[in-house]
């Protein structure tokens, strides 16, 4: 008995054969690797529910009691927790995506040479970039959403709003896995992740997720608004208290042209540095 | 043309644990620049953002011994920072020696012993633990986080918690032989959890009782006792002398478990 094998569909041919040759629509079969992967290390993939909650625990517990009331949104005075909890719950998405996205697309690309495989198939660069992006939004997106039910059993939940929490927490992840993918490919060394720590701890420390932008003299609010976790941290919090503001439309358009650029830049280095 | 002549003498065990730092002071020499942050700058962010930042917001109180949170958490952050410093140059690092760049293989072919090599590398993780916590109390003071001389003796309470944390990190290393991925877990559920919950940033006592004896068990917990001790006074001789003796043991047994993997990994 044969077992039949579908021909690529006709409608591909276009785009595989255009010259870049960057995409041939088989991001599915990139997704379903990474599922495949982690389904084997599903320890290392559900601890990354849980480093939220420590943080989040940590903040009820300890610091929320150092801490009586912070001025949130529009004024609005705040716990401290919950103050913080929308800030975590990006940052984490944050600190997710580009873990995936930095160390596991090293390994894959310079050890492993995984990629390359997958080139000589007709998967182009630009499937690789989407698929990789693709699951490190997924995977934060997951974890989001757990944070999410947590900050809910724990009463943080306070405005309908909030619920859009979740698809921020996507986005961010979504523009600094891009951004982090990227980036992943010039690194020569794993010594050199040191550079991608030196880029995502100061963010995660100084984006307000701590503490409010009035903390700060002057000069420097205007450096922490150019963050890009910062407006993550702002779209998070205006509506996880439920007060909107026209500039969280500016927020949206700069973390969608992150991903943009992002996405655009990996497809590009992974088809200089392995299709020539 | 440069010769190598051969002594026949076998290196005593203190010039074997030397040459090793040398080893690691030749490479440390070229790659420097990339370690800069881990070693030097990470602790000083962390002391930026908590301590002036999140500071701002918190009222000196009972929780903080009456003290600035600036003050209340500068000590803490060099031991929980060497904690962190320590652990991550046990891990993979180690773990690279004997699995990608088996340079610990190469080594083994010299008069140097396993054991030596394990307390060569120790050395070299405590050297840059000492560098480190060096650079961070001549900053801090610039933040203004110190509150007279006894500060100095942070130093060793760093390094020491740092060793006593990076030793029994190299015992797991040691017996790794996958792709290290036990690392992960090890982050997450210990030196996470451990930096959070040891009273770097919060009293335990604000703790559950409960869970608190998760903190007692830790060793950043008795480093961070012995850095508020000594930066701050307050801390009685026995308790002190108590919380020295818990990361003595924990130096020793990580030592020990760290040595025999260390041999039967390397010795055929």
């Amino acid at each position: 008995m044969s077992t039949s094998v579908e021909s690529p569909t006709r409608q591909g041919l276009l785009l595989r054969v255009l010259p870049p040759a960057l995409y041939s629509g088989r991001v599915s079969a990139l997704l379903e690797r990474s599922m495949l992967v982690y389904s084997r290390a599903w320890l290392v993939f559900a601890s990354g529910v849980l480093e939220p909650l420590f943080y989040l625990l940590a903040f009820q517990v300890g610091f929320g009691k150092l801490v009586n009331e912070v001025a949130g949104p529009g004024g609005q005075v705040l716990s401290y927790v919950s103050f913080v909890a929308p800030a975590l719950l990006v940052s984490s998405a944050m600190n997710g995506a580009v873990f995936d996205a930095t160390f596991g697309v090293f390994f894959k690309f310079r050890w492993s040479k995984l990629y390359e495989a997958m080139l000589s198939t007709p998967v182009g660069p630009l499937d690789i970039a989407i698929g990789e992006i693709g699951w490190a939004v997924l995977r934060g997106g997951m974890y989001s959403v757990a944070f999410f039910a947590v900050m809910a059993v724990m009463g943080l939940v306070t405005s309908p709003w909030a619920l859009l929490l979740v698809p921020v927490a996507v986005l961010v992840a979504f523009a600094f896995a891009a951004i982090g993918m990227a980036c992943a490919t010039f690194l020569r060394s794993p010594s050199q992740f040191e550079f991608i720590q030196l880029a995502l701890i100061p963010m995660f420390l100084f984006s307000t997720t701590f503490f409010p932008l009035s903390v700060y003299p002057e000069p420097l609010q205007v450096v922490v608004q150019c963050i890009p976790l910062y407006h993550g941290v702002e779209l998070a919090r205006g509506f996880a208290t439920g007060v909107l503001d026209p500039s969280m439309i500016g927020h949206t358009v700069y973390l969608l042209a992150l991903a943009g650029l992002g996405a655009w830049a990996t497809a590009r280095r992974i088809g200089t540095l392995l299709l020539r | 043309m440069a010769t190598v002549e051969s002594t026949g003498r076998v290196v005593g065990p203190v010039r074997a644990m030397w040459l090793r730092v040398e080893g690691h002071w030749v490479w440390y020499r070229r790659y420097w620049t990339s370690s800069l942050y881990s070693s030097g700058l990470q602790p000083v962010l962390f002391l930026a953002a908590m301590g002036l930042g999140f500071g701002s917001q918190v009222q000196p109180g009972a929780a903080t011994g009456g003290l600035s949170y600036l003050h209340y958490v500068a000590p803490a952050l060099l031991v929980s920072g060497s904690m962190m410093f320590a652990v991550g140059e046990s891990s993979y690092p180690v773990l690279s020696g004997f699995k990608w760049q088996k340079d610990y293989i190469a080594v083994t072919a010299t008069p140097i012993t396993p054991g030596q090599l394990l307390g060569g590398q120790l050395l070299w993780v405590g050297m840059r633990l000492l560098l480190a916590a060096v650079i961070y109390v001549l900053i801090a003071s610039l933040f203004g986080a110190w509150l007279d001389l006894g500060v100095l003796l942070i130093v060793p309470v760093g390094v020491g918690t740092g060793l006593a944390c990076a030793a029994p990190v190299m015992a797991l290393a040691a017996s790794t032989f996958d792709e290290g991925e036990r690392f992960a877990a090890v982050f997450r559920f210990v030196v996470m959890p451990m930096t959070l919950f040891a009273g770097t940033f919060f009293p335990i006592t604000q703790i559950p009782m409960g869970l608190r004896w998760l903190a007692w068990i830790s060793p950043l917990w008795h480093g961070n006792e012995l850095a508020r001790g000594a930066a701050f006074g307050g801390l009685e001789p026995l308790p002190a002398l108590g919380h020295v003796a818990f990361l003595g043991a924990v130096l020793l047994a990580g030592v020990l478990v760290a040595r025999h993997w260390f041999y039967r990994r390397l010795v055929v």
